[in-house]
């Protein structure tokens, strides 16, 4: 049925990927650490979507945003890792569930 | 598979290795060994990107993501003391419902961008570029003429990131000796020197004597 390559492949992959790290971030939801990474998964999924959408109506506009999200991403990923350092140097956890100073 | 065209083992091979490795990031119990399933997964994405002509964002990814920030993760994995076990409470209470969700939202999902939208038969495939053509120039022109603004603020962007890691990261230690610039400006002749009135002494004086 999918025997040549086409579009919704791809798109097919980049769904698989999100939800992927959806779900990693639902049952992981104590440890910050691989919650960073689902994050960074779910960016990767949507790279994906853009490249090949950028690739099948032949613009490289698409991959110009991409360049873009992997500035952002990588500038997330270094404030994020930066704030859970800080967080560990003052509770000595990233468990998620134990952050609820702000509870009233 | 003797029938398949290569492109297409191309992509199912990579994208295999990617769904697995973003599997393994997820489910495995080790924070280190999630770090270095992400690496594979963008290994591999590296891979998807190449088929799709994308060639210097997939060597970008790779230098980027595996070379950089993948080795921050590592590090800060390293660094930090984990008790791993208590992380992984509610581990699997969390699977059943999280599974049924993420299934049913896939279900959505290639409902919409499956085959029968975005299939061979309604997206042509393009035509690939000849051997001399470079994604890179095509890039590059791209970023310096109408995405220029953007560009510098994807710049301004890393700039506020680097002072924000370190100022967040800085640990102000008292144990070092510095200079305390504030009290060496303050400083007044008074608290330094002292000046000693004496009378001269007849020692001196026979002293100096001899010397002539």
């Amino acid at each position: 049925m999918m025997m040549t390559l086409s579009l919704s492949h791809f798109l097919i992959l980049g769904a698989i990927l999100f939800t992927l790290s959806m779900t990693g971030i639902f049952i992981n939801r104590k440890n910050l650490i691989v919650i960073l990474m689902c994050i960074e998964l779910m960016l990767l999924a949507t790279n994906i979507n853009f490249i090949a959408f950028s690739h099948y109506s032949g613009d490289v506009v698409g991959q110009v945003f991409v360049f873009f999200i992997l500035t952002v991403a990588a500038a997330e990923a270094a404030i994020g890792l930066a704030i859970l350092i800080v967080l560990f140097r003052n509770r000595a956890t990233i468990n998620v569930a134990e952050l609820d100073d702000l509870k009233g | 598979m003797m029938g398949m065209p290569f492109d297409l083992v191309v992509f199912y091979l990579f994208s295999s290795i990617l769904v697995f490795a973003a599997s393994m990031v997820i489910f495995v119990r080790n924070s280190v060994h999630a770090a270095l399933f992400l690496v594979l997964a963008f290994f591999a994405s590296a891979g998807i990107w190449m088929l799709l002509e994308a060639e210097f964002l997939a060597i970008t990814l790779v230098l980027v993501y595996v070379g950089a920030v993948m080795v921050l993760f590592l590090f800060v994995v390293m660094m930090l003391d984990i008790d791993l076990e208590a992380l992984k409470e509610g581990f699997v209470k969390f699977l059943l419902i999280g599974g049924l969700i993420a299934v049913l939202m896939l279900g959505l999902m290639i409902g919409v961008v499956g085959p029968d939208k975005f299939g061979a038969d309604h997206v042509t495939a393009p035509e690939r570029h000849v051997a001399e053509y470079s994604n890179t120039e095509e890039l590059g022109r791209m970023l310096y003429t109408d995405y220029v603004y953007a560009f510098e603020i994807a710049a301004v962007i890393l700039l506020v990131a680097i002072i924000a890691a370190i100022m967040l990261s800085l640990r102000k230690t008292r144990s070092r000796r510095t200079p305390k610039v504030d009290q060496q400006v303050l400083v007044r002749k008074e608290d330094r020197l002292r000046i000693v009135t004496m009378s001269a002494s007849s020692q001196s004086e026979s002293q100096a004597g001899e010397k002539r």
